[in-house]
């Protein structure tokens, strides 16, 4: 293994050099561009074999995307932001025709005001879109992704498309050291892309057809059920991660600190260092405060919350993103995991960093301070009052 | 070397589809995969000729072939060549069928791109007049005063106002290798467009007029008729786009009655005989054009 100084991008670009796309299409749009400008100069320098296709937009960029994984070879796309949006259309499209298509986002708020900096609502926008959702939290995680992505993307029980996020410019645009890999041994992880679930001359297929409501509800139940076939799958994928590479990792969540931890704070995201790091600083005064980390946002860790949670008296979900008229998504969605494992600790949403608005260590101390202390406001705006009712 | 009928092979491969009697669409599109063959890859958008074939567990085309997104006939067709060129598999043509709406408004985009990009693939626009799958409503492709649910014939307004958006020679203003038009009432030339189109390399546009009897208000049995009097007539007409020059394939030294062909479709019979002068008008002078400019 070789370490290189890279940002998120380039380590996510070196991540898809060693998976080996046969297509690549894609179109710029900040803060992913870099990723697409290194994998430009990969096939241009011909350390790696795919076609680099500049489509003209967003929407062509995953269309194009899914017509590579319908002829049945391994496609890569990147975006971000207004770009996912445009193409949204082709996000159902890809999970519903089973396009184990790999993207990378790089999380940044929408329009409008138009703004380029980092936050969560474009991608959890499209929670419902029937994509695997992994969040990185640093450039490491990001290589790391690119390759286990695809291998569990690939399995032939989950055939389900598979977004990576990357906070935009915290992790896209910050340099680190990072180890990356020998080919050979990115070979020997990740195999070759085979399926059935392709155009063939010699066995011609119909694809992407029309269902009625009777064959397109049960489409949709195996689409379900795939992406829950996923959670093992993510194990599988890990579990082969650590022997090959010796970089291990934890599953839909990541907790620190949580066996004995009164308080906790759930995020996701480049945010979670500055949690641990305000964690450790409260547990040497005393307080027994802990941080989880959710990586995927789907399929959502239900059980693995609960279980981290069992003895935890209060939490708080702190996000980078609002649905507005209620509350956070992710919020949403561990009230969710937890109500239906039977949990009713107070669980308190705090919304932050949108448009890219730093989170200072301050606001995660008052965060684990608000929800020792309890609070009248279940959802509160991190540095904005909200006047109690 | 041309094709005619009797080369055309037995085998079917847009077949069993529930198209409407007299469909000219489905005509185009059957007859061309005769001519490619069972090596064509087909892409076909939301519309009428996906909607007609693709219904699972019937599944009509015995080639392969596959729906995209209503945007993205040719950014798929892009990744389905690319995608097969990967697979190191070369005996094979991706074909694309999209609608006017398909083509001219909301998949223009992309047409474009794969154009720029000359990707080798053949796009077939079957050109209806308006987006008749979800019930006559006025496309780009919509000619000058034509009825549609969109544009009624009012006492305001008589129907569309505004002229057909020429793609063939937005096809060609690109710089395409190939780009031709074509009607299913001139079937010969048509498949001899489309056989040509499988032998060139990069990116091909072939547009086709493909009536639509519901849309249209002509008998079932009038399609192939409609179909060539549109071209006779002079309201389209037959030509190709190769090598950085236009050919004009057919120049009729005298043009069947405009009015005639127009007075027999439900959508142009409010057109009072203004209407039909500023028609006969736009006809001349777009023919003085191409015999000037595409001629000689």
């Amino acid at each position: 293994m070789a370490k290189k100084f890279l940002s998120g991008d380039e380590a996510f670009a070196e991540g898809i050099r060693l998976a080996k796309p046969d297509v690549i299409s894609a179109y710029p749009i900040t803060p992913q561009t870099i990723v697409v400008e290194r994998l430009s100069e990969m096939v241009e320098d011909g350390s790696l074999k795919s076609e680099f296709i500049h489509v003209e937009s967003e929407h062509s960029a995953l269309s194009c995307a899914m017509g590579a994984s319908a002829a049945g070879v391994r496609a890569f796309t990147a975006t971000s932001s207004q770009g996912l949006l445009y193409m949204a259309e082709c996000l159902t499209y890809a999970s519903g025709g089973r396009f184990p298509i790999v993207m990378m986002n790089a999380n940044r708020a929408t329009a409008l005001p138009w703004n380029i900096y980092g936050d969560q609502r474009d991608s959890l926008s499209l929670l419902d879109s029937g994509w695997i959702q992994a969040y990185a939290e640093n450039a490491q995680e990001s290589l790391d992704l690119a390759l286990m992505s695809y291998y569990i993307a690939e399995n032939e029980k989950v055939s389900t498309p598979f977004m990576v996020n990357l906070d935009g410019f915290i992790v896209t645009h910050t340099y680190e050291e990072v180890d990356v890999p020998e080919v050979s041994l990115a070979e020997k992880y990740l195999p070759p892309y085979q399926t059935k679930n392709k155009l063939d001359l010699d066995e011609p297929k119909n694809m992407a057809f029309s269902a009625g409501p009777d064959h397109n509800y049960i489409f949709k139940f195996k689409e379900h059920r795939a992406m829950l076939d996923a959670v093992p799958v993510i194990d599988q994928a890990e579990k082969k991660f650590a022997e090959i590479f010796g970089r291990k990792y934890t599953g839909l969540i990541e907790t620190y600190l949580t066996e004995d931890a009164d308080h906790v704070i759930i995020t996701l995201g480049s945010i979670a260092g500055l949690c641990r790091e305000t964690a450790d600083k409260l547990r040497a005064e005393g307080k027994k405060v802990g941080v989880i980390r959710i990586r995927y946002m789907r399929p959502f860790p239900v059980k693995e919350l609960a279980e981290a949670l069992k003895n935890v008296k209060s939490a708080a979900v702190l996000e980078k993103d609002i649905s507005f008229g209620n509350e956070g998504t992710v919020y949403t969605n561990v009230n969710s995991a937890l109500f239906r494992n039977g949990m009713l600790i107070p669980v308190y949403n705090f919304i932050g960093g949108l448009g890219g608005r730093n989170i200072s260590p301050g606001d995660i101390e008052n965060i684990f301070e608000t929800i020792e202390n309890g609070t009248s406001e279940k959802v509160n705006f991190i540095g904005i009052e909200v006047n109690p009712q | 070397m041309s094709i005619g009928a009797k080369d055309l092979c037995t085998e079917e491969f847009f077949y069993g589809h529930k198209a409407c009697a007299g469909c000219g669409g489905s005509l185009a599109v059957r007859n061309a995969l005769k001519v490619l063959g069972k090596n064509a890859v087909a892409v076909l958008p939301a519309g009428c000729m996906s909607a007609v074939g693709f219904n699972f567990p019937q599944l009509c085309f015995g080639n392969n072939a596959i729906i995209s997104t209503f945007a993205g006939t040719a950014s798929m067709l892009t990744g389905i060549e690319a995608g097969f060129r990967a697979r190191g598999i070369e005996n094979f043509t991706a074909v694309g069928f999209a609608g006017d709406g398909g083509t001219a408004d909301i998949g223009i985009q992309a047409l474009s791109g794969a154009i720029d990009r000359n990707d080798n693939i053949i796009y077939i626009c079957y050109d209806n007049e308006a987006y008749m799958n979800t019930g006559i409503q006025k496309s780009g492709l919509t000619p000058f005063g034509a009825k549609t649910t969109t544009t009624p014939a009012g006492k305001n307004i008589r129907g569309n106002i505004r002229p057909k958006k020429n793609m063939f020679e937005i096809a060609a203003a690109h710089d395409i290798p190939y780009a031709a038009t074509a009607t299913v009432g001139y079937m010969n030339d048509f498949l001899n467009k489309v056989k040509k189109a499988s032998e060139i390399k990069g990116t091909k546009y072939i547009h086709v007029i493909a009536p639509c009897p519901t849309g249209w208000g002509i008998p079932v049995s009038d399609t192939v008729e409609a179909a060539k009097e549109i071209a006779d007539c002079g309201l389209w007409y037959l030509a190709e786009y190769e090598n950085g020059e236009f050919t004009l394939n057919h120049d009729p030294k005298e043009f069947t009655d405009v009015a005639a062909y127009l007075k027999k479709q439900g959508r142009f019979r409010h057109l009072t005989d203004e209407d039909i002068s500023i028609i006969i008008k736009s006809r001349d002078e777009k023919w003085k054009k191409i015999r000037n400019e595409w001629q000689g």
